[in-house]
């Protein structure tokens, strides 16, 4: 009975381990977060300041080939945001700032794709930050190395848009309202552009 | 009348040592006052903006204190007057001494150990929110802390020393009653 038991869970076990690995690469499209990185930078009465988030994840179905039906969700968890100081770190998921409790997470979801050539593409699609949408063009620059696709790029945001730094922190004078981001994502099973 | 180097004279100090003690002395007594004051503040645009205008102040205080060193060290300050120095025991005469050299040295360490501090927090030190300074320090949490407790430990001691000049000064003005305040006066003899 007992070597019965364990002979089953051993078959369980080989049969997942061979469904797993025997879906295709291509629908297995990945974000490897440790190659990947998401930072941002500020400027506080002239004082540049860096930061970056430590979570954050991709849902893709991206086909070079295919740009009609190519898809990307990105989401980026708003609480995981740091500056490298214990000061603006307890205040970043503040309500004036992300407001991390209701907003947890911050989305871009693509509505078309644009090739221009070269591994460069213009990514169209809906920002939404803290309860707030708005249309942008994300410029990304495709290289691809071994299995590994990185899109890299700048996105400058205005922080005062989505209500980032409210209230007595609105005044740009204090933190300017332009916020540069700046991305590096590496993925896996992207097809040869 | 006649100005710059030894003036022997006079017995006073020359017009651009008063002006120079007597700008530092009130600038510093404000920034220990401001410095005291900003660190107990909650964090706010208010906060943030007294931190800078205290890390520009300490800007200008470490690079007119560079001038000041490079005064002294060109114009000789007047001897103390020969009864005054034969009147004085032993000991003050080092007290005398010992606390000008480390005030000198305390008007440096102070302003450099707190720009290490903004440095080694992650704000860079922007003079007037213009001119990047380098940082000569990683950033780095426990570093941070570290300097911190330098910063503010040296600006105690600076304190101090302070107390103990004003103190001594006053000592003179008004027990002694030598007139030794006079060198430092600016105006009249």
């Amino acid at each position: 009975m007992y070597l019965n038991t364990l002979r089953s869970l051993t078959g369980l076990a080989l049969a997942s381990a061979l469904l797993t690995t025997t879906v295709p690469a291509q629908a297995q499209q990945q974000l490897l977060p440790a190659q990947s990185s998401i930072d941002f930078s500020a400027r506080q009465m002239g004082v540049p300041l860096q930061g970056h988030f430590k979570k954050f994840d991709a849902q893709l179905a991206f086909d070079p080939a295919r740009l009609a039906t190519s898809r990307i969700r990105f989401t980026v968890d708003t609480g995981s945001a740091t500056m490298g100081a214990r000061e603006t770190d307890a205040e970043l998921p503040k309500p004036v700032w992300f407001n991390v409790p209701q907003f947890p997470q911050a989305i871009f979801e693509s509505s078309s794709i644009k090739a221009l050539g070269g591994g460069k593409f213009d990514v169209a699609g809906k920002l939404t930050i803290k309860g707030t949408s708005v249309d942008v063009t994300v410029p990304v620059a495709l290289t691809q190395s071994g299995s590994t696709t990185t899109a890299t790029g700048n996105l400058p945001l205005k922080r005062l848009t989505f209500k980032i730094g409210d209230g007595e922190w609105a005044d740009t004078s204090m933190v300017a309202d332009e916020v540069q981001v700046k991305f590096k994502l590496a993925l896996t099973g992207v097809g040869k552009l | 009348m006649t100005r710059s180097s030894p003036a022997p004279d006079t017995g006073r100090y020359s017009t651009a040592a008063i002006a120079l003690h007597w700008l530092l002395g009130l600038v510093l007594v404000a920034m220990l006052g401001l410095g005291a004051y900003m660190s107990d503040l909650p964090f706010s645009p208010q906060r943030l903006k007294l931190y800078n205008w205290h890390k520009w102040t300490g800007v200008a205080v470490l690079a007119l204190s560079l001038v000041r060193l490079l005064w002294r060290l060109s114009h000789r300050p007047p001897a103390l007057p020969a009864a005054i120095e034969q009147a004085m025991p032993g000991w003050q005469k080092w007290a005398h001494h010992g606390t000008h050299v480390a005030l000198y040295a305390l008007f440096f360490a102070v302003p450099l150990a707190g720009w290490a501090y903004s440095s080694a927090a992650g704000f860079p030190v922007v003079f007037l929110g213009l001119f990047p300074l380098p940082d000569f320090v990683p950033v780095s949490e426990s570093l941070a802390d570290a300097l911190k407790l330098v910063h503010a430990t040296l600006a105690f001691t600076l304190a101090g020393l302070v107390l103990v000049h004003i103190a001594a000064a006053l000592k003179h003005q008004w027990i002694d009653n030598d007139g030794l305040l006079r060198r430092m006066l600016p105006g009249r003899r």
